[in-house]
Order: C-alpha cells, then sequence, then structure tokens
C-alpha cells in the first residue's frame, strides 16, 4: 500500500516536471484546451443567469381556481383546508362571488346592467400561488386541483412559462452540443500529445519494457499528463469565462444604474466548477488513454 | 533452470535464426554461446527472457513456459533476468544515477533501499564517483559497466549478456570478464553470447557453439 502511494507520487512528480520541462508546448495545450471549454462554459454561464433572472422578473403565474355555483360555506372551507395543507402552494386568497360582484360593479362602472341580473351569476374563487414555476409543475396542480369536490374550472396562465421553457431548453442543447464537440476537442488535442510524447520516448519505453515494466506502469504518466493536462485546461477555461464576465459586468454597472436594477452576471456555482475541473481532468484522462493504449501495443512483440 | 527442447524461431522475413534447438543451463552456472555472426547467439538469449517467442519447440525458464505466458505474466517473468543487450540500450537522457534506478523504479522498491541498492550496484562496477555524469559523456568501457550495474541492481537469478566485450580493448575486457565471474561466483547463473576468444580462454565456461541456428557442440 505505502509502495503504490509512492509509486503513484513518483509519477506525479515526474508529470509534473514532464510539464516544466516544456513549458511553452505545455501552456499552449493548455491554452488550446482552455479556449474550447471557455465557449460552452460562457453559454452555460449566460444560460443559468438568464434563468434565475427570469425566474426573478417573470410574473409569476397564477391558477385560479373557480367552485360550482351550488357550492356552499362548508365546500368553500373544505378548498380553504386543502389549499393551506398543501405543499406546492405558497399563497392563496379567496375571493368570495360576492366580493367578486362588488369588484365587478366598482370596475366596470356598469353597476345597472349587473344589478338588471337579479341574480349573482359569478362563483366563489380562489387566487392560487404555487411554489413551482416551471410549467409542468403548475399544470399538475391544475390537474390535482380540478379533481377535487364541488370545483367547477381551474384556470392556469402557462403561457409564459411555456415559452421561457422552451427558450432555456434551446439554450440547454446548445450548451450540450458545443460542449460535446468541445469534449471532443480536448480528447483530441490529449491524444495527439500524448502520441508525441510516446513518440519522443520511445528509447525509453523499449527499455522499460525490456527490463520489466508492466503496461499499466508505462501508462501511467501519460494518464497523469492527459488528466493534468485536462484539469490546467478546465482552469484555464474558467479563468477565461471569469476575465470576459468581468468585462461586460463593468460595462452593466451603468446600465443597472439607469434602470435601477440588479444586473450582474454570476460566475459558475462552487459545484458547477468542481464538476468542470473533474469532468476536464476526466476527458484528458481519457485521450490519454486511447491514446497510449493505441501507441503502446507497437511495443509488444510480434 | 533454463531448458529448450526442439526451438525453432523463425523470423518474419522467412528466416530461420534457430533450428531446433534443444539445451540446459543448471543454476549456478556460467555458459558462452558462441558463433560466427549471425548464428542466432542474440535469437536465443531474446528467446530465454520472452522478448521474442519460439516458432516451435518449447522454453522453460524456471519451469514456467517463456513461450506461451501471457503478455501481462511476461514483465514478471523477466525480473529474474538481468539483462545486458548487445547495444547497451542505456537511457541517454538520464545520468548514471538514474539508467541504475530505472528497474528498482519498475519494480516498486521502497526509496532508500532502492538508493543503497543503486550505490552498491555502482560501487561494485567502479561508477560510484560518477552518478551525476551523462552516459555520453562516459568511455566504451565505462558505459558498458553501467550497463552491468544497470542488469544486477535487482539482484536478478540469471544474468544474460550479449557480446559484452565487443569494442572494448583487452585489459577492460579482462576486467569485465572478472566482474562477471564474480557474480557467477554468488550464485548468479550467468549466460554470454559472444565471440570473443580470449574471454573465454580466461573463464573456461561450458560453451555452446551455435552455426548457422544450430548447436554444433
Ligand atoms: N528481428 C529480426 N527480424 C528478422 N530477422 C532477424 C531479426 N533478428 C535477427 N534476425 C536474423 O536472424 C539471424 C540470427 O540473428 P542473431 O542476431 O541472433 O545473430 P547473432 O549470432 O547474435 O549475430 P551477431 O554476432 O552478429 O550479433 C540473422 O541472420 C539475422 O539477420
Ligand atoms: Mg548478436
Amino acid at each position: 500500500m505505502k509502495n503504490w502511494l509512492r509509486q503513484h507520487r513518483l509519477c506525479l512528480t515526474a508529470t509534473l516536471a514532464r510539464l516544466a520541462r516544456s513549458p511553452l508546448t505545455s501552456l499552449l495545450n493548455i491554452g488550446v484546451i482552455g479556449v474550447a471549454l471557455a465557449l460552452p462554459l460562457a453559454f452555460y454561464v449566460v444560460l443559468v443567469n438568464v434563468q434565475s433572472f427570469a425566474r426573478d422578473k417573470s410574473p409569476a403565474p397564477q391558477i385560479s381556481l373557480f367552485l360550482k355555483l351550488d357550492a356552499l360555506a362548508a365546500d368553500v372551507r373544505e378548498i380553504d383546508n386543502r389549499l393551506k395543507k398543501h405543499a406546492g402552494v405558497t399563497q392563496y386568497v379567496f375571493i368570495s362571488r360576492d366580493q367578486a360582484l362588488a369588484d365587478l360593479k366598482a370596475r366596470s362602472g356598469q353597476a345597472d346592467v349587473i344589478a338588471s341580473l337579479g341574480s349573482n351569476p359569478l362563483p366563489d374563487g380562489f387566487v392560487i400561488d404555487a411554489r413551482d414555476n416551471n410549467a409542468a409543475a403548475l399544470e399538475k396542480l391544475r390537474d390535482e386541483f380540478k379533481a377535487w369536490p364541488k370545483v367547477e374550472y381551474v384556470q392556469l396562465d402557462s403561457a409564459w412559462a411555456h415559452r421561457l421553457d422552451a427558450t432555456l431548453q434551446l439554450g440547454r442543447l446548445i450548451v450540450l452540443v458545443l460542449g460535446a464537440l468541445l469534449a471532443f476537442a480536448l480528447v483530441a488535442v490529449t491524444f495527439n500529445t500524448i502520441r508525441l510524447q510516446i513518440l519522443t520516448q520511445r528509447a525509453e519505453i523499449e527499455v522499460a519494457k525490456l527490463i520489466g515494466a508492466t503496461n499499466p506502469f508505462i501508462r501511467r504518466p501519460f494518464l497523469y499528463y492527459g488528466a493534468l493536462l485536462g484539469l490546467a485546461g478546465g482552469v484555464t477555461g474558467w479563468l477565461i469565462t471569469w476575465g470576459g464576465l468581468r468585462l461586460i459586468n463593468e460595462r452593466l454597472t451603468p446600465l443597472a444604474e439607469l434602470y435601477a436594477a440588479n444586473l450582474r452576471l454570476q460566475h459558475l456555482s462552487l459545484p458547477d466548477t468542481l464538476s468542470l475541473c473533474l469532468f476536464a481532468a476526466a476527458l484528458g484522462w481519457l485521450g490519454a488513454w486511447l491514446s497510449a493504449s493505441r501507441h503502446l501495443a507497437q511495443f509488444d512483440p510480434e | 533452470m533454463i531448458s529448450f527442447s526442439n526451438v525453432t524461431k523463425r523470423y518474419h522475413g522467412g528466416h530461420e535464426a534457430l533450428k531446433a534447438v534443444s539445451l540446459e543451463v543448471q543454476p549456478g552456472e556460467m555458459v558462452f554461446i558462441t558463433g560466427h555472426s549471425g548464428a542466432g547467439k542474440s535469437t536465443l538469449l531474446k528467446l530465454m527472457a520472452a522478448i521474442e517467442r519460439p516458432t516451435a519447440g518449447t522454453v522453460l525458464v524456471n519451469g514456467q513456459n517463456a513461450g506461451s505466458l501471457r503478455a501481462s505474466a511476461v514483465p514478471f517473468m523477466r525480473r529474474n533476468f538481468g539483462l545486458m543487450f548487445q547495444d547497451h540500450k542505456l537511457l541517454y537522457d538520464r545520468n548514471v544515477y538514474q539508467n541504475v534506478m530505472l528497474p528498482l523504479d519498475i519494480i516498486g522498491y521502497d526509496a532508500a533501499d532502492a538508493a543503497r541498492r543503486v550505490r552498491a550496484a555502482l560501487d561494485k562496477v567502479g561508477l560510484l564517483g560518477k552518478e551525476k555524469a551523462m552516459p555520453v559523456t562516459l568511455s566504451g568501457g565505462e558505459q558498458q559497466r553501467l550497463a552491468i550495474a544497470r542488469a544486477i541492481v535487482h539482484r536478478p537469478s540469471i544474468l544474460l549478456a550479449d557480446e559484452p566485450t565487443a569494442n572494448l580493448d583487452s585489459a577492460y575486457a579482462v576486467e569485465l570478464g572478472e566482474l562477471l565471474r564474480s557474480f557467477n561466483q554468488v550464485g548468479v547463473t550467468v549466460v554470454i553470447a559472444t565471440h570473443d576468444e580470449q574471454l573465454q580462454a580466461r573463464l573456461q565456461p561450458r560453451c555452446i557453439v551455435l552455426a548457422q541456428g544450430r548447436v554444433v557442440t
């Protein structure tokens, strides 16, 4: 175990030394990977910001629930109780049919027309704010309320939520496609880098194999190198995005003052940053693994 | 310790380097493989260390069939050997100390133990003062001794040396012969491919003579 740890530590220091031995090549490689990652990263950051901005600023869609005209006070209490206990509901107001009629009279200014109706045609109603404002959650709530006793009709204005969802979906798709393309680029860059390294270290690899080195032993420093390259590229991509956001935020500040709004783009959250680093390191490792498996085979006999 | 029975080796071009070779090497023995250039001496050593595989016949090393080992088992089998190659195969971008350290890194020795063994091996071949030197700055004889140090640093039970005295003047060759004999005297099985007759005369080993890929005597 101790020995195993020593082997890995030795390998890591050797790999770092190798990175440092050809600083220009290493920096260029890291730069290429960083730029490649910065593009989808920037898209992702904008997407996350738009998402949270939209959630803050959009009119919260409300659900209107109307009771049947023959509903009694007990039925109203029943609905009121259910809403109070419902986890998906943040707040709601009850509007009695009398109040609704009074509002209508006051607003429409046609009191006499309404008075001529004789009986009150309006139902009792609730206006409900939901905890989750995405279209799917709202529709689920609507369907649930519909099934409650004495409920005549549930109305939901989800067009805005749908539109926002569709836009964000498109944004996510773009991030995904860009991410996949540039992940491929990252794998290709490490693949080629490792290929060149194996080429320049032919003699060393050959001798090591001849005197009893196992394939994992020979592959290990290349895998470390690939992972380190990916990691450094990920950090570089993060820094590039960070610099870009700073520039944009500087421009946004006067604009935000004009509109008295809080317009600041937030950088990646900590979990997202960690995932980015892990993902970049894993891709570098993968590229190195593919390359090493492919190019070390030539040293085997036959 | 090493046993060949009816071993034939045909290379890719169709050339038969060894033809139905049978031989035995006992533990602790010193054996010379001699013969004209192209007789198949290097090929014989390569078959022992599973660097090449036999086309027909079996090669047994410590009871293991070297010709049919799984690829993943070959490295561990090779660690039984100390190998000196006809072309040295030193690493020219590493210094003397690092060259000798390589086998121990591969096996995974503890750091302190490894350093001690490298010093001991360098001391044995008289290169202790040149730890930091790069191989290109060494003379031919010194490079040969460096190759020996690398071959014996992990204390193998068998030493295979391919033309260890090639390109050495006779004084160096004598010195090197003594060195090889000293390993044999502490129990290491030594197999040397050579056409150095002076060396042969000095060490008086058992000789296996090859001609055109066949054992003559
Ligand atoms: N990798 C190879 N591919 C094809 N033919 C080979 C290969 N290695 C050796 N040979 C041939 O096999 C024959 C024996 O070669 P080998 O190297 O064993 O001879 P040797 O006795 O060591 O000669 P020398 O004294 O010159 O080192 C030679 O004819 C050589 O050309
Ligand atoms: Mg030879």
